[in-house]
């Protein structure tokens, strides 16, 4: 179907998919396999320009303002050839949202043109007791002098060690709770910062997933994004933003896996037919193809709604297009196993790795029991408020 | 530094049709692409370019082509990959050019563009015969380096290259103007960046025709061309043959038997 995607919005599309079929589906296996992280196909996205979709062009982007879709275009083609090595691209989106959100001009020009030009980036909230809850984070932050001083544990940060640029959320006034949170650019090299190991994981094992520790780390004071205790409210618009994002990787990883599962459907012969012969067989597939396109439906409509700067309730329909969009994926994906029956459960063919792949997207930037639980309060909201 | 890289757009298949009638290409209902040779030629420029640009020296690529006007589309693809700008050889004059005729007409165009560094792919895919490069350079009277698997050295006087040649690699200093030729193994090439895709739509191709390039008419097309296809065919299928199935022991030594029989051994 088309979107009526502007020219350059195609163009994005074009650049991504070409990346995504030349050098990403070839050796997708490899990195699922090995874990190590893809640095020539993130410079090659880097060289492509697709660093710049979600940065405005005062500061070497070219958002041409529609960072969200843009964004959302460049995760669904990417993913479509795996959706852990789009995690590269897709998290550093999620990383430098903090930034578009809440920093200043002159914080922007010092990070943005080079996130622009292919560095990474990375967000970092959660840790080891606040994860759903992430307004109960205790990563401390204290002001001496010139400079904060950060001490604790984040968990899970997806690239974390790979990237350059982390926006990082810390507490610097503990007596406030939540609103006690602030948002800390923290540059990789900087003294006291460090990692831990990298997680073995189910799926996405191309992105890398690490801990981050501080200790007596002293970072400028000009690296606090907005006003301290602006924090979790940074988190909460960043997340609005940025799971659209979420929501096409799970489009993309969806869609990869029923192009798969159609071409087999045609190739496998079983009781002197090919099984796409089979009506029961053909059901499955329209279903299939009928959530992924109501999902993609969902997370444009949205994204470009957002985009308009005229969205209400952002935070209902973002949660919508994740929630949908991550069911979907996780439904498609393992329909998608089905259809290649006993071959499907085997790692020598790709399937089985798309239905790795999908779990994430019902998991992080919140669980989709977090997105019902915003839905719902949305609209008990709104009504409340008569509109 | 001026860098030119020649490409030839040619059909999208292996599978090529040839006019019974005039022995040319069928290139009707066919897709175009950059021949793929091309594409390293011009990964090759756009990296030099880089370098260059770098170490803060100035460097721009222009890539050329002759053609028919829907070439025109490949000469986009090429801006879209890294190249700055485009000329598009096209003129009915030309039809029918031999490899002389053709490196005659590049060639022509090159003395308006005055490169340092000219770069060719080792043959096209269609045509196949290699000789446009070395023809290129012979034309102009610069050096030539072909089969290019590597560049070791580049100043502004002279380029070092290793060439890939039956035996192994030779490696060899040539000076400015050059033209080279290059082999797959030179490179890996890039995917469209936006901003080049950006630049190619915006970009205006001139198009130059035979009185542009000052070059007489008898030297170009067929007309300027000494050889002439007189038929081109596929050989014919091979048909047939046998098949065997049974244990690997017996079939062994019925094959043994047959090439006896056979006087082969
Ligand atoms: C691979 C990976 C990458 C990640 N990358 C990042 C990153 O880059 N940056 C970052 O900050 N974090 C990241 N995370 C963390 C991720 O966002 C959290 O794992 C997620 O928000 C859930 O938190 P939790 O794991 O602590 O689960 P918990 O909060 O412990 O939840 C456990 C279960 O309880 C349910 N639950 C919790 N609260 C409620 C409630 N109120 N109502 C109903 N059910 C509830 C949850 O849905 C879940 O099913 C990543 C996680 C993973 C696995
Ligand atoms: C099947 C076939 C057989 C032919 N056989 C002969 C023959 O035996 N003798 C003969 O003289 N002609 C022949 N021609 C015509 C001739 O090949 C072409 O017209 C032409 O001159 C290019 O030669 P080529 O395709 O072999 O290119 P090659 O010499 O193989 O090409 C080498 C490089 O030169 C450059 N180049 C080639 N053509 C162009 C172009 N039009 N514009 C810009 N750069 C270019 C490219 O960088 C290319 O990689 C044949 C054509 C065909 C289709």
């Amino acid at each position: 179907m088309d979107y009526f995607f502007t020219e350059e919005q195609q163009m994005m599309r074009e650049v991504a998919r070409e990346i995504a079929e030349k050098r990403i589906r070839p050796v997708a296996a490899e990195y699922d396999e090995s874990g190590e992280f893809p640095w020539p196909i993130v410079e090659a996205i880097a060289e492509a320009d697709l660093f710049r979709v979600f940065i405005p062009e005062e500061y070497e982007g070219m958002d041409l303002g529609t960072p969200v879709t843009n964004m959302c275009i460049v995760t669904e083609e990417l993913s479509k050839a795996c959706g852990g090595i789009a995690l590269a691209f897709a998290a550093t989106g999620l990383g430098t949202m903090p930034l578009l959100v809440a920093a200043s001009d002159e914080q922007k020009k010092r990070w943005l043109p080079r996130i622009a030009a292919g560095t990474l980036a990375a967000f970092a909230l959660t840790e080891a007791n606040a994860g759903s809850d992430a307004g109960s984070v205790q990563t401390r932050a204290v002001l001496d002098g010139d400079h904060w001083v950060i001490n604790g544990t984040k968990q899970w940060i997806t690239n974390g060690g790979e990237a350059e640029i982390y926006t990082v959320f810390c507490v610097t006034d503990p007596s406030k709770g939540a609103r006690g949170v602030s948002t800390i650019v923290v540059e990789k090299g900087t003294p006291g910062f460090s990692f831990g190991k990298k997680e073995d994981k189910l799926g996405i094992r191309a992105s890398a997933t690490r801990e981050l520790v501080f200790q007596d780390c002293r970072v400028p004071k000009e690296n606090l994004l907005g006003r301290p205790g602006t924090g979790f409210i940074n988190a909460m618009k960043t997340f609005d933003l940025s799971r659209p994002g979420v929501a096409a990787q799970a489009v993309g990883i969806a869609q990869g896996a029923l192009d798969l599962a159609v071409k087999y459907s045609r190739e496998r012969h079983q009781f002197g037919q090919p099984i796409s012969g089979f009506q029961g067989l053909r059901w499955m597939l329209a279903d299939m193809a009928t959530k992924v396109e109501a999902a993609r439906a969902l997370v444009y409509a949205v994204a470009r709604w957002i985009d308009s700067g005229q969205a209400k309730r952002t935070t209902t329909y973002s949660a919508m297009s994740k929630c949908f969009a991550a069911d979907v994926a996780m439904e498609v994906t393992t329909n998608a196993v089905q259809i290649f029956g006993g071959y499907g459960y085997m790692k020598e063919y790709p399937i089985e790795k798309y239905m790795r792949d999908a779990k994430i997207t019902q998991i992080y930037e919140g669980t989709n029991q977090i997105q019902r639980d915003e839905i719902g309060r949305g609209l008990i909201a709104a009504a409340a408020a008569g509109e | 530094m001026k860098i030119c890289v020649c490409i030839k757009q040619v059909p999208a298949t292996t599978e090529v049709k040839f006019d019974p009638e005039t022995n040319t290409l069928v290139r009707e209902g066919v897709d175009s692409q950059i021949n793929p040779f091309d594409v390293y030629a011009l990964e090759e420029a756009v990296r030099v370019k880089e370098r260059l640009q770098k170490e803060g020296e100035e460097a721009t690529v222009t890539v050329l082509t002759m053609g028919p006007p829907q070439a025109e589309q490949a000469l986009r693809e090429a801006i879209s990959l890294g190249a700055d700008d485009a000329v598009l050889l096209s003129d009915r004059a030309f039809r029918g050019a031999d490899t002389w005729a053709t490196s005659y007409a590049l060639a022509q165009a090159l003395r308006k563009l005055q490169p340092d560094l000219v770069f060719c792919g080792m043959q096209a895919i269609d045509g196949d015969t290699g000789q446009v490069g070395p023809g290129i350079a012979v034309h102009l009277d610069y050096a030539q380096a072909t089969y290019v698997a590597k560049i070791e050295a580049l100043d502004k006087r002279k380029i070092t290259v290793r060439r890939l040649v039956e035996q192994g690699y030779e490696v060899c200093a040539v000076r400015l103007p050059v033209v080279m030729t290059v082999v797959k193994e030179i490179n890996e090439p890039r995917t469209p960046s936006l901003r080049g895709k950006m630049n190619a739509k915006k970009a205006r191709i001139p198009v130059w025709k035979a009185a542009d390039i000052e070059a007489p008419e008898e030297k170009l097309g067929l007309q300027g061309s000494p050889t002439q296809v007189v038929k081109v065919f596929s050989p014919p299928h091979r048909e047939g043959g046998e098949k065997w199935t049974g244990e690997p022991e017996e079939l062994a030594d019925k094959l043994a038997s047959l090439l006896k029989e056979l006087e082969v051994v």
